[in-house]
């Protein structure tokens, strides 16, 4: 067990510098660099022996290779650098963008999860009857629209009309998280109900069912021992690849509420060639994914004894 | 990784099936005409979305791109069914030439993604050894990178445009398919008639293209069908970011955007191009679904 965790770990590093190199890389043949698009933004007229200092300065004037390498040692130090724009230091900068991620992140998990699992077990226990019809088609609507076009609707009726809640974030709190986490909520329950859906029913197809019922146990002992220990395995695949990709900060959400989270923050980056930053968010993506699979992994052998971790080959 | 236990998961919820399948045989005959009925009306939908698209320049009552500031955001009405935006411009004309861009560019994308997808999967699995590793490790890299962020950076390099967002999804969507591929011909390489072809002398290129390929042509269909649905709404995101299509080319991302703020007053210039993606998206998945529930009757789901 602990030799695996290790392993995954250790598979973390070749992906990772695959991952930063490719991002390096790719901002590289960008063309512009930070300095150029700077003294643009500025608007007057800059002498080329200014942009060269301040490319030296920056470290721009080396090659690829040696810049990749000095970010590289300098990381392992723990020192990310700062941001050419701001100036601040990445890692604080990247660190206070962070709690309104998690927020958005946590509230929207938690959304789904009440509305999709007590549904889902509801509309596979009522199969084909007029709940279950309903439930479908309201999962396949959430399925099919886009979350820009829900995230406008929902500030439409729930800010504009209604008033409930701010039409844009001004803070990090629980009012103004709730549209966005709402229009997150909405997508990811369509599609995590019809899995929950799925899974229930071929449990209940299973011989255990009709044994536990010949037995005389109670319909609803059977159903939350057992049925749903068995599709927790399911769901929580499924939460757990959604939890990596929200940590990541989901960045139409994100930018159309100017909920000032990590997905945001990348947007502005790009748009600004601002790379320190660019690197510190796709490490954050890199390593959230290899975690969440791992989690994902060592989940399923907890829930489910079967599973082998890294054993069978196919 | 988790993919594979996925696909343990599978073979377990399968195998179940298999075993109450005495008593659904009948069931699943008279549910097989009716899935046929479905799948042709959904086919002729899904068709008749395609022929507008094809033909956006001949049905739009007016010109797409034509300004007509005195008639500037006007209320939906009988000479402009959806309205004016603010340049005066027909709302109906300009989603039905909004089709073309979204269907056509979806439709390329699902096409070059499912077609590498799977030649990559094939091969991987067939050959196996290095390049199989290095492949799946690239495909775990195009996996670990966040979709959005890329083809932000890819419209950084490039320049805006539908190209560019075409490019930036396929290269983070393709690895869906290189792992189905794959793992079906691993399945496959130990099948008896395999064995035969190879001691038959044939090649391995022949062996794929006669023997592997038909037999990656269901699930890989059945995923390209149900994909399309989404890429439609991932490359209307992009153009909502302004990565995607440029302005003022007409195509129904970039509509709703430039439309966002006027909601509150004007609400047919974000409405029409948003229902227009929600309908397209709506018939293409069931379309996808219909398709899935004909070729595989054992893996049948909500919807």
């Amino acid at each position: 067990m602990r030799k695996y965790v290790i392993k995954r770990i250790l598979q973390l590093i070749p992906i990772l510098f695959a991952i930063t190199f490719l991002s390096y890389g790719m901002m590289r043949i960008a063309g512009s660099d930070v300095v150029t698009q700077k003294m643009e933004n500025t608007g007057g007229v800059v002498s080329e022996e200014t942009l060269d200092a301040a490319r030296e300065q920056l470290g721009l004037d080396k090659p690829f290779l040696t810049q990749y390498f000095v970010w590289l040692g300098k990381l392992l130090r723990g020192n990310m650098g700062n941001s050419y724009v701001s100036g601040f230091p990445v890692f604080d900068t990247f660190v206070s963008k962070l709690p309104a991620t998690l927020l958005l992140t946590v509230t929207s998990i938690l959304l789904t999860i009440v509305i999709s699992i007590p549904l889902g077990i509801l509309s596979a226990v009522k199969q084909n009857t007029v709940v279950d019809y309903l439930i479908r088609l309201c999962s396949f609507i959430g399925n099919s629209l886009p979350n820009f076009f829900v995230s406008l609707l929902l500030m439409y009726f729930l800010a504009i009309r209604l008033r409930i809640f701010p039409v844009i974030a001004k803070d990090v709190s629980l009012k103004s998280v709730a549209i966005p986490a709402i229009t997150l909520a909405i997508a990811m329950s369509a599609k995590y109900l019809r899995q929950v859906r799925a899974t229930v029913l071929d449990e209940l197809s299973k011989d255990y069912v009709a044994g536990a019922k010949a037995r005389g146990v109670k319909f609803s002992v059977t159903l939350w021992k057992s049925i749903m220990k068995a599709a927790l395995v399911t769901i929580i695949t499924l939460l757990m690849l959604s939890v990596g990709n929200l940590l990541g900060g989901t960045a139409i959400v994100e930018s159309i509420f100017m909920w000032d989270g990590v997905g945001k923050m990348a947007v502005d980056a790009i748009s600004m060639r601002d790379y320190p930053i660019i690197q510190a968010y796709v490490m954050w993506m890199a390593i959230i994914y290899v975690l969440v699979n791992l989690l994902t992994d060592l989940s399923y052998r907890f829930l489910d004894p079967r599973i082998r971790l890294g054993g069978v080959k196919q | 990784m988790s993919k594979r236990k996925n696909e343990d998961m599978n073979v377990r919820n399968t195998a179940t099936k298999e075993y109450g399948k005495k008593v659904t045989v009948r069931v699943q005959k008279v549910k097989k005409s009716h899935i046929k009925q479905k799948l042709v009306f959904f086919t002729v939908l899904a068709v008749c979305l395609v022929i507008l698209a094809v033909f956006s320049d001949h049905l739009c009552p007016y010109d797409p791109y034509a300004q007509d500031l005195s008639s500037a955001l006007q209320a939906p009405s009988l000479a402009h069914p959806m309205g004016t935006d603010t340049y005066g411009r027909d709302m109906l004309s300009r989603v039905i030439s909004g089709a073309r861009a979204s269907i056509f560019s979806t439709f390329i994308l699902v096409a070059v993604i499912s077609i590498f997808g799977t030649i990559v999967g094939v091969g991987c699995g067939y050959y196996g050894g290095i390049m199989d590793s290095v492949m799946m490790r690239i495909s775990d890299v195009c996996l670990a990178f966040p979709g959005l962020v890329f083809a932000m950076a890819i419209a950084a390099i490039l320049g805006g445009g539908i190209q560019n967002a075409i490019i930036a999804l396929a290269v983070i969507s393709w690895p869906k398919y290189s792992r189905i591929a794959r793992s079906q011909t691993l399945a496959l390489k130990n099948e008896p008639y395999i064995h035969a072809a190879i001691l038959s002398g044939d090649s391995s290129l022949q062996i794929m293209l006669r023997h592997v390929f038909p037999n990656m042509l269901g699930p890989v269909l059945v995923t390209a069908m149900l994909d399309i649905g989404t890429m439609m709404m991932e490359l209307a995101g992009l153009s909502f970011l302004g990565l995607g299509a440029q302005i003022p080319m007409a195509e129904w991302g970039s509509m709703m955007s430039s439309g966002r703020s006027m909601i509150q007053t004007y609400p047919w210039v974000v409405l029409s191009p948003g229902i227009a993606i929600f309908v397209s998206v709506v018939i293409f998945n069931l379309l996808g679904d219909t398709v899935r529930d004909y070729l595989d009757p054992k893996n049948r789901e909500a919807f």
